[in-house]
């Protein structure tokens, strides 16, 4: 017997063995890249898991492995979650792509979910979130309050996701104030606290009175609110511990209702591969409350822009744009496509320094 | 009171490992039963499961799929360390070993030919082996300490690794995301399994011969002894005639090609894909590995059972029952202070101690 | 690329608060390594102290106990690998690993239900006047306690180690421990004491960053500093002095890296972000012509036979 049936077999097997129980139980795996004690991007992840079991309660089962290397551990943990019986599987890092892929060939009655993957299949969907949308925001109200005129950007690594954030806020910084600059340190880590907590001082020291983050631990909040008179924006979650100031306001990933409008899908039976990109409209990116160090009128305008961009009337990146090299990019009034965005690598005019390759 | 053994004891050394294993299962059970969880499910789905369970068919061939690095990095170790040649950077080689080995292959795609693998092997090697040779050239010219040099390297590797991910070698069809391109769909590179669903690839077969060949140069030949003379009276060792330099130069080489090849076959191979986070810590969960083996080579292939075992089952825990992560790492940390306060009764005797009263 | 954006006194100010929490750690392991003991744990022992010092403080409002707390949290991990390596006699480089894997595991379970939690401030020390003179007072007298504790706990190490009777013993004990055996001191109560203290140093070090450095609790938040302490002790030649040096410059290079890149020098990050690596081993070969070599019963197992 061939090993993949051996598997499909087994899956089979289990699932009619356990049936009559699966009948009122979905069970929900969640694979996790961090622990979930991280305070960013893990933990965002299993408050969605959270939800869904609030939402359905004894309907569901949900598990989680954290701290899952990615490669063969993270295959070996999936394919362990299938034999086991789950009926959905959430892959939570873009470095799950592949084991995913391979394992959801080995059970194709069971539905996978892989965040921020590009590859898809009868029963593999992607999801991401557009935190760039967020950005636009903070770039907004950080041209709107800058004195210095420079804004300070953190950065992990130089990868599109991130890419997109910086170009999305220096847009939005430069439309409100011409004299903006950004500059951008590359911390080349995904979790450091003290290196993020040099790299923002070490911005603020070069006269950055806003620092963004593309990073996940308050230790930026912490280094700005040491210096005073520099604000920042929480990343990932809320970081409302250090509102008002410096935190003026922050970019939420609210997984929730993803995960609970596909748990629902599977119960229904109606699970089908969807290629997910969602933004504000949808409520996987939120914007925290934005606090009263910022004016009035500039809070309004940024939520003005919100409500512009939930309702479609206005995408965050729209043309004229130049790249940086000054060659056309958006004509005026159009808007960049998913496919462009998706794989940006390359700075919009206006911004200084390459990208590190 | 203690008493130094004339020579370990025979039978202890065998039995210490039981004792520990039994010890760890009931420290840890109170530790689970802390955290709220049935002690006995805990235990039993961490030990019994991946080897007995009803999945033990996955499980079984996941064994030596995550042994295999454990035992071949370990063994170059132990040579090393029997010798009082500290390399600590292991980490460091096997991420050289990755890059050189996916770079030789990567630079053929997409060509198909036979020698493409048995040239990413020797890459592999070689990458690992310059990478470890630094730490032995510099003591052996300058006597600097290996220890310090090949940990700094370790993180010198990891930011070479993020820059190929991010540059040399990424993926050009993979939309501008960081990673190279996979392996497990180039089949000229693909360290495949080589009997479907066994879980024996190449490494594997690597880490067998390798421990093979350990135990051959330890007991049979002249380098052997040398190495273990000099780690146990490194006077008489230089009356016998052992150059330093060359044992540095060869420990630390050999040490760091194992490494190396270790890296290479996970990357084209298990892993697939050089990607920032492709390095999972194996260089030094290997130096807990040798150590556990007591530095021997079969004791080191066990060791790297163990060692994986706790991590598949410890895994099946957490999805299972919920432990988290962090009870896992507490367990297997127990699990190493057992072994090595056991092995106190391997050398040494306990005796009453009398009252001395005179 | 302007490098006139780069603040010297700032740049000093600020590499001297990176370099506390490796100064710490590696003064401790300092000593322990002179009493001829070599725990590869400071890793662990740093964030068990990061953990006990974060939730004490959180929990008392009060970051003074919150340190005392991290001291004796990484001395209590320590007492493990003193029943390890001296009762149990068991292989320092192992025990110094498990130490390590347990610690990360313990601290973990420990702190989950204190992520996201914000911990009292310690705030700095502003002596009037003196603080305030340019150039000088914001590098020298603008800092926390703690970071003065540091200064003060190297040179304190130096002198006893260097003057004082207790040092003496320690390094006799270090140097050969069948001799200062056969002298009539007690070797392993001296070396227990030296682990308990490096233990206390790592723990204060973990603490630095979970309550001042950064300050949050987050699992495995050390990241890999305890590493760089253990290296800093090879570096420092086991000296005092040197290991503060070998701590500034580390830190020093770290936060010169992302000086340039925020100031937009165009060298390659990743060679940027790995040079802290290159620049500690070039320094040692440089070094390398100080032939004071390692206490010579490092890391070798004592056993008293009668």
């Amino acid at each position: 017997m061939k090993f993949t049936s051996l598997l499909a077999s087994a899956a089979v097997a289990l699932g009619l063995a356990t049936g009559a129980v699966a009948e009122d139980k979905t069970k929900v795996g969640f694979v996790f890249v961090g622990p979930v004690g991280d305070g960013g991007w893990t933990y965002e992840h299993n408050k969605g898991r959270l939800a869904v079991e609030e939402e359905f309660g004894d309907k569901v089962e949900t598990v989680f492995v954290e701290s899952v290397p990615e490669g063969p551990d993270a295959e070996r943990v999936m394919t362990q979650m299938a034999l086991e019986g789950a009926d959905l599987i959430f892959t939570t890092s873009f470095g799950y792509m592949d084991p995913t892929i391979n394992v959801a060939k080995k059970f194709p009655d069971v539905k996978f979910e892989h965040a921020t993957g590009y590859k898809t299949a009868d029963n593999v969907s992607v999801y991401s979130a557009r935190f760039y949308e967020g950005r636009a925001v903070q770039g907004h109200i950080a041209g709107k309050m800058t004195k210095s005129n420079t804004i300070g950007y953190i950065g992990s690594y130089p990868i599109p996701e991130v890419i997109r954030g910086i170009n999305s806020a220096y847009i939005h910084a430069k439309k409100v104030n011409p004299d903006v600059e950004f500059k951008i340190v590359w911390a080349y880590t995904w979790f450091d606290p003290a290196k993020e907590a040099d790299a923002a001082s070490v911005l603020i020291e070069q006269g950055a009175d806003v620092i963004l983050q593309h990073t996940d631990s308050t230790a930026p909040q912490a280094a700005a609110q040491e210096a005073g008179n520099v604000i920042t924006f929480g990343q990932a979650s809320d970081m409302s511990e250090y509102a008002p100031m410096p935190r003026v306001s922050s970019i939420i990933d609210n997984w929730a209702p993803y995960y609970i409008a596909r748990t629902q899908a599977v119960m229904d039976g109606s699970w089908e591969t969807v290629n997910t990109w969602d933004g504000i409209a949808q409520g996987m990116v939120e914007i925290g409350e934005i606090s009263d160090a910022v004016p009035a009128d500039v809070k309004e305008e940024a939520l003005a822009m919100k409500a512009a961009m939930a309702d479609g009337s206005y995408h965050a990146f729209t043309g004229p744009l130049k790249k940086q090299d000054g060659s056309d990019w958006l004509a005026e009034g159009e808007t960049a496509d998913d496919g462009t965005l998706a794989g940006m690598n390359f700075y919009v005019e206006g911004l200084e320094g390459e990208i590190p390759q | 009171m203690l008493e130094k053994r004339p020579q370990p004891s025979k039978a202890w050394s065998y039995a210490t490992p039981l004792v520990a294993v039994l010890a760890t299962m009931l420290f840890g059970g109170v530790l689970f039963a802390i955290l709220g969880k049935n002690p006995i499910e805990a235990i039993g789905t961490i030990f019994w499961d991946p080897l007995f369970g009803e999945f033990s068919f996955y499980y079984r061939p996941q064994l030596l799929v995550k042994g295999a690095p454990l035992v071949l990095i370990a063994i170059g170790l132990s040579l090393g360390f029997r010798a009082g040649i500290w390399n600590i950077g292991a980490e460091g080689q096997y991420i050289m070993g990755a890059i050189f080995g996916a770079g030789a292959g990567l630079a053929f795609y997409p060509l198909d030919a036979w020698y493409i693998f048995p040239i990413m092997v020797i890459a592999g090697a070689f990458g690992g082996w310059i990478w470890a040779t630094i730490p032995a050239f510099l003591k052996v010219r300058f006597g600097t300490n290996e220890i310090l040099v090949s940990l700094m390297l370790v993180y010198v590797a990891e930011q070479m690794l993020a820059s190929v991910s991010l540059g040399l070698l990424k993926n050009p069809e993979g939309f501008g995301f960081p990673g190279s391109r996979n392996f497990q769909s180039y089949d000229s590179g693909h360290n495949a399994e080589l009997i479907a669903g066994s879980g024996m690839h190449w490494g594997v077969v690597a880490a067998f011969i390798a421990v093979i060949f350990a135990y051959v140069l330890l007991n049979r030949h002249i380098l052997g002894f040398h190495i273990r003379l000099t780690g146990e009276a490194p006077r008489a060792a230089k009356f016998a005639g052992v150059n330093p330099a060359r044992l540095i130069l060869f420990c630390l080489g050999l040490s760091g090609a194992l490494a190396g090849l270790a890296g290479m076959f996970e990357v084209s191979g298990p892993s697939g894909v050089v990607s920032i986070d492709f390095n999972v810590g194996y260089g030094f969960t290997a130096i807990i590995v040798a150590f556990l083996g007591r530095l021997h080579p079969v004791g080191i292939l066990l060791a790297g059972g163990l060692m994986a075992l706790t991590y598949i089952g410890g895994e099946i825990a957490q999805s299972q029952l919920g432990l988290p992560a962090a009870a896992i790492q507490v367990f297997q940390g127990m699990l190493l202070f057992f072994l090595l306060a056991f092995d106190l009764l391997t050398n040494y005797r306990i005796r009453a101690a009398r009252s001395e009263v005179a | 690329m302007d490098l006139s954006e780069i603040n010297p006194v700032l740049l000093v100010a600020s590499l001297m608060v990176a370099a506390t929490p490796l100064l710490l750690a590696a003064i401790g392991e300092l000593v322990v390594e002179k009493a001829g003991v070599l725990n590869l744990g400071v890793e662990g022992m740093m964030i068990v102290g990061a953990i006990s010092g974060f939730a004490i403080s959180v929990e008392t409002g009060s970051p003074w106990l919150g340190f005392i707390a991290a001291a004796i949290g990484g001395a209590v991990l320590s007492l493990l690998f003193v029943l390890l390596t001296q009762f149990a006699l068991a292989n320092q480089v192992a025990s110094g690993l498990a130490l390590t894997l347990f610690g990360l595991g313990f601290s973990a379970l420990m702190g989950q239900s204190y992520v996201g939690v914000k911990p009292p401030s310690m705030g700095e020390i502003h002596i009037p006047i003196i603080s305030d003179i340019p150039v000088i007072g914001p590098v020298l007298f603008q800092h926390d306690p703690i970071l003065y504790l540091g200064i003060a706990l190297t040179a304190a190490v130096w002198a006893v180690l260097k003057y004082t009777r207790v040092g003496l013993i320690l390094r006799a004990v270090g140097e050969n421990h069948d001799a200062a055996h056969a002298l009539g001191y007690k070797v392993i109560k001296i070396r227990i004491m030296a682990i308990l203290f490096g233990g206390a140093c790592a723990g204060l070090g973990g603490a630095y960053i979970s309550l001042i450095r950064v300050p949050q609790w987050t699992e495995g938040m050390t990241a890999g500093v305890g590493w760089i302490a253990l290296a800093l002790v090879v570096f420092a030649s086991w000296k005092p002095w040197r290991a503060l040096l070998g701590a500034y410059l580390f830190g020093g290079i770290t936060v010169l890296q992302l000086n340039l890149q925020a100031a937009g020098v165009a060298i390659p990050v990743e060679y940027l972000a790995m040079s802290p690596y290159i620049i500690t081993i070039l320094v040692l070969v440089i070094l390398s012509a100080d032939k004071s070599s390692a206490p010579a019963s490092l890391g070798r197992i004592f056993h008293a036979s009668h």
